[in-house]
């Protein structure tokens, strides 16, 4: 009868050689962590978040953009740089958490919010950002979505919809528009697209915002905004994917026709759009429609006026359904509600707890219930 | 053929016998409360000094038509007064509350057993949902039974009429105190504590309480008059070890050890879970320990149970997800990232029938499999097992500090016999309990995310908050070392073949396996998680018969203990018992190239002690 020499099950023998490799090699080769503390918060530039990964999306890729951005904004939060953690699913965008240097957790398809959710009740204390795509947050990660934002964690969570699977070459995606052609659909999707957005304010998100890659302006204010929100922060941003779905996002693309084509929502203001700003959304009813100022006897005071603030979601949800052409493209803050966050929740339970009976005792717990003792 | 109850005659003689040990099984509706019966006899056997062992048999559904055969709940306890580690082969008494329950359990009874019958539960109507075609009690079938006809409904209610200000329902309800009661004469127990029980438990309700107590006197006192009785029992107290005992479940011991284990690491526990049958009471009491810094997370499916988990190991908490085998199923992709990122986390499979929803309610062992080699890629995860109840307190610490040790995803399989089943724990002592060290790393200068220790190969553990040791961990294939992407051919080989070498190095870690007889002869008898009891149970009665035969049993299942080859070397047949086809039986098979013989039982319940001693003798 033959034995094993060890307990091993199924490694081959003679394994000195591999185990020498890994612990005796040295670390000339560029490694994935700068080996340096970071300046305090205060003294931190766009630099001191750039890791020495080189970044692989496909040049002219609207991904840049918005890595770029992000880290332009991360120096304005004051977050130590050790606080910060970048959680990602799966997807071209899905990569970024390579290229911010800070904690970093590339994850597996759709599962990100559940990853950050498992961070941020861990350390609440964490900044701690969620990276996804269309395909990744609203079809494999679907119910994640739904629960890491009805949950009303403290995670920023932006989501770069490009319409459309990009690592896996060009399959239309949850969000790719009905009839779309694709490799997946040669006679056009029969899929009717779902709207983030509107998906996002259904699961009781507490911030909710819109914007697009190449609108640098627009998009850092709005990602500064959703981290300086308490509570879940979920931002849709449009990214051209110039591969395989290019020219998605014309009507922003081409500055002659945006400011027609595109509604800027600002709090306390009233909704005006168009090159000559006297386009305007006004409600008929239960319904929104556009207006022009100067026609019909329509001012301003007929507009509707945004305000991020309102508890019901409705009107909320009401600007995430307009969509082009039948309406400008609204972009920026839908809503920012205050709401207490799961993990301030989960920590008060805890001290409440402890605040009743102390902290636990091991001794206690393991002789509690009926005992009895044997002489 | 009559069930008249005389009016109790006056000194009626009756005789005391001591018997070594009882096995009785409470059955009825699972809305007659047979559970509770069951566990308050068992509570009461425990403090009297009795060894025990119980385990319930629910039914999958919830409230199963009211007498039907599947409504049937069962609750099997065996008392003792020697050493015992199962709940009984076969009961000597059935409590029947109804035909259906008669019909299901009479097959197990031994011959000659006794049967108690709740004879006003034999209704035309029940005994059309048992299926039975004519009267049991009435037409011979018994006939090789001891059968005890009580008309428990009436006699309780007769006893709580004007008594109590209930409805006739509620009164119903507490009939199963009645037979408890009767139980209590019958084998010589004091209601006291039950009464105690009682009152505490139904404080807020007195109107209940008093049903209830009025039920088990009744009851008891009734026995003791009746006629129907001659004989009474005795079971002495058993020769058990000097010390503090509780009963515990299986599911309370693995979350009671959970807590112990977050203690001695001083880490916070994080438990990510779905409710899931058997593990949800796992869940249920780890929820009730707050005060000890336990995060509970009800999932909104299994993937972020455990993926909730994995966030949390990787800030520096205990990472712990809870669940049955489909759960498992589920999760297996985000285990996989665990191995491959190289963090801490530990998988409780209590496993239940398979495949797919299977029998959720009943046990099996046939997730072993799943936890070795169930994932996508080259995966290797290190595996324990608990062997009893009791055993899940001690093996939930192992499982968190080889974790945290080897920087590695851990399965533990337990399973719904452990699970649901309970034997008395004799509680240790919490400075004796072995601390469960963690080290961070915190130094930038030297800190590489898959650098490896040189003696288990585990990663620096290096979590977020860490000044200077930002780095990015993720599911693509890691260089060694640096950790950085990389999908050099050379560097993964290389890598496949240390995350494997890794987990055979636990092997320094794991005990050696124990012996019990020879440790050479004709048979060794090996097993694994809850065939412990009926393994080692049926060894010692053949042993005793001066038969050549031994037992180990395996605690770590990946890696095995070193010492396994030598000891299967030394016997002529290795059996190996398993509630699956011959999972470990196929795993010895291959590691060791010994000619196994797998003694398959599959059934949802667990091995009796004599259909193993009966397959032992095939072979000596
Ligand atoms: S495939 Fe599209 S989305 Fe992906 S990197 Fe290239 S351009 Fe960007």
């Amino acid at each position: 009868m033959s034995t094993g020499s060890n307990g091993s099950n199924g490694s081959g023998n003679g394994n000195k050689p591999i185990v020498e490799q890994a612990i005796s090699a040295d670390s000339e080769a560029g490694s994935a962590v700068s080996g340096k503390v970071a300046p305090p918060p205060g003294q931190m530039k766009k630099a001191d978040f750039v890791s020495d990964q080189e970044v692989r999306w496909c040049p002219g890729c609207g991904d840049y953009a918005i890595l770029n951005n992000v880290q332009k904004v991360m120096p304005e939060l004051g977050i130590p740089r050790e606080k910060i953690v970048f959680v990602s699913g799966i997807g071209c965008s899905s990569r970024f958490p390579y290229y911010m240097n800070t904690y970093g957790f590339h994850s597996i398809h759709g599962r990100a919010p559940a990853i950050a959710t498992g961070i941020k009740c861990a350390n609440p204390e964490l900044s701690v950002w969620v990276i996804t795509g269309d395909g990744d947050a609203l079809s494999i990660g679907g119910n994640h979505f739904i629960h890491a934002i009805r949950r009303n964690l403290d995670i920023n969570y932006i989501l770069f919809n490009n319409r459309i699977y990009g690592l896996t070459k060009g399959q239309y995606s949850p969000t790719s528009e009905l009839g779309k052609k694709t490799k997946s659909a040669p006679m056009g999707t029969i899929d009717y697209p779902i709207n983030p957005l509107s998906l996002a304010i259904a699961s009781e998100a507490t911030f909710v915002a819109r914007s697009i890659d190449i609108d640098v302006r627009h998009l850092g204010s709005v990602v500064e905004a959703g981290a300086r929100h308490k509570g879940i922060s979920f931002i849709e941003v449009y990214q051209n994917c110039n591969i395989f779905n290019d020219h998605a996002f014309d009507y922003f693309a081409d500055r002659s026709v945006r400011s027609d084509n595109v509604l800027y929502l600002e709090d306390g203001k009233p909704m005006i759009f168009g090159k000559e700003r006297n386009k305007g959304i006004r409600m008929n009813g239960a319904h929104p429609e556009v207006v022009t100022i100067g026609e019909d006897g329509i001012t301003e005071a007929d507009l509707l006026v945004h305000n991020v603030n309102l508890a019901d979601p409705s009107v909320a949800f009401m600007l995430a359904r307009m969509e082009q052409p039948d309406f400008p493209q609204p972009v920026g803050i839908f809503r920012a509600v205050e709401r207490a966050t799961y993990e301030d929740l989960l920590v008060d339970q805890i001290d409440v707890a402890i605040a009743k009976s102390g902290p636990g005792s091991l001794e206690k717990l393991i002789n509690g219930g009926d005992t009895w003792v044997v002489e | 053929m009559s069930t008249v109850i005389e009016n109790p005659v006056e000194h009626f003689e009756k005789h005391f016998e001591e018997l070594e040990a009882v096995t009785i099984r409470f059955a009825g509706d699972s809305g007659d409360g047979m559970q509770l019966t069951g566990t308050q006899f068992t509570n009461t056997s425990a403090v009297l000094g009795n060894d025990i062992s119980t385990l319930p048999d629910f039914p999958a559904e919830i409230r199963a038509p009211a007498g039907s055969l599947p409504g049937v709940s069962g609750f099997q306890l065996n008392f003792s007064s020697h050493d015992i580690k199962t709940p009984g082969d076969q009961p000597n008494v059935l409590v029947a509350m109804n035909p259906a329950a008669l019909k299901v359990n009479v097959p197990d009874l031994e011959d000659g057993g006794t049967i108690i019958v709740n004879t006003d539960g034999f209704t035309p109507e029940n005994l059309k949902y048992a299926a039975y075609s004519s009267n049991p009690l009435e037409d011979g079938s018994l006939a090789g039974y001891r059968v005890h006809k009580l008309p428990i409904s009436t006699l309780n209610m007769n006893a709580l009429k004007g008594a109590v200000q209930l409805t006739r329902k509620e009164m119903d309800r507490s009939k199963n105190f009645f037979a408890l009661g009767v139980l209590y004469w019958l084998y010589d127990r004091p209601i006291e504590p039950t009464i105690k029980w009682i009152n505490a438990k139904f404080g807020k309700n007195p109107e209940l309480a008093k049903a209830n107590e009025i039920a088990v006197r009744t009851g008891y006192n009734f026995a003791d008059t009746t006629e129907v009785f001659t004989t009474h029992y005795t079971v002495k107290k058993a020769n058990i070890a000097p010390g503090k005992y509780r009963k515990i479940t299986g599911n309370e011991a693995t979350a009671l050890g959970f807590v112990a284990a977050s203690q001695l690491a001083g880490r916070a526990l994080f438990y990510g879970s779905y409710p899931i049958t058997p593990a949800s009471d796992i869940l249920h009491e780890l929820a009730r320990h707050k005060s000890f810094g336990v995060k509970t997370f009800q999932a909104e499916d299994e993937i972020a149970a455990v993926c909730a988990a994995i966030g949390a190991s990787f800030t520096g908490h205990i990472g712990l997800t809870g669940t049955s085998g489909p759960g498992v199923a589920l999760k297996q992709e985000a285990i996989g990232l665990a191995v491959m990122t190289e963090l801490p986390l530990v998988i409780i499979n209590v496993q239940r029938g398979g495949p797919s929803t299977g029998l959720p309610t009943k046990t099996e062992q046939a997730d072993l499999f799943q936890a070795v080699w169930g994932r996508n890629g080259e995966c290797p995860a290190i595996v324990v097992a608990p062997a009893t109840p009791a055993d899940c307190f001690q093996m939930a610490i192992e499982a968190v500090r080889l974790a945290f040790k080897y920087m590695s995803p851990v399965f533990y399989l337990s399973d719904g016999y452990l699970a649901n089943g309970a034997e008395p724990w004799a509680i240790p002592e919490v400075n004796a309990l072995p601390k469960i060290p963690v080290t961070f790393a915190t130094d930038p200068a030297s800190f590489m995310p898959y650098a490896r220790d040189q003696q288990t190969l585990a990663r620096p553990y290096a979590i977020p908050g860490t000044p200077g040791l930002e780095h990015r961990i993720g599911g693509i294939e890691k260089q060694n070392i640096t950790g950085n992407v990389n999908y050099d051919p050379e560097n993964h080989h290389l890598m496949v073949r240390l995350r494997q070498e890794k987990i055979d190095r636990v092997v320094q870690d794991v005990p050696p396996v124990e012996v019990c007889g020879e440790k050479t002869g004709k048979v060794l008898v090996l097993g694994w998680g809850s065939t412990y009891g009926s393994i080692s149970t049926a060894v010692e009665r053949l042993q005793s018969e001066g038969k050549s035969v031994s037992s180990a049993h395996l605690r770590h299942l990946n890696p095995f203990p070193a010492n396994l080859g030598e000891v299967l070397a030394g016997f002529e047949t290795v059996i190996i018992p398993e509630m699956n086809l011959g999972q470990l039986c196929t795993m010895i098979r291959a590691k060791y190239l010994v000619d196994a013989v797998a003694f398959s039982k599959v059934k949802g319940r667990p091995f009796q002690i004599r259909e193993i001693v009966r397959k032992v003798e095939e072979y000596l």
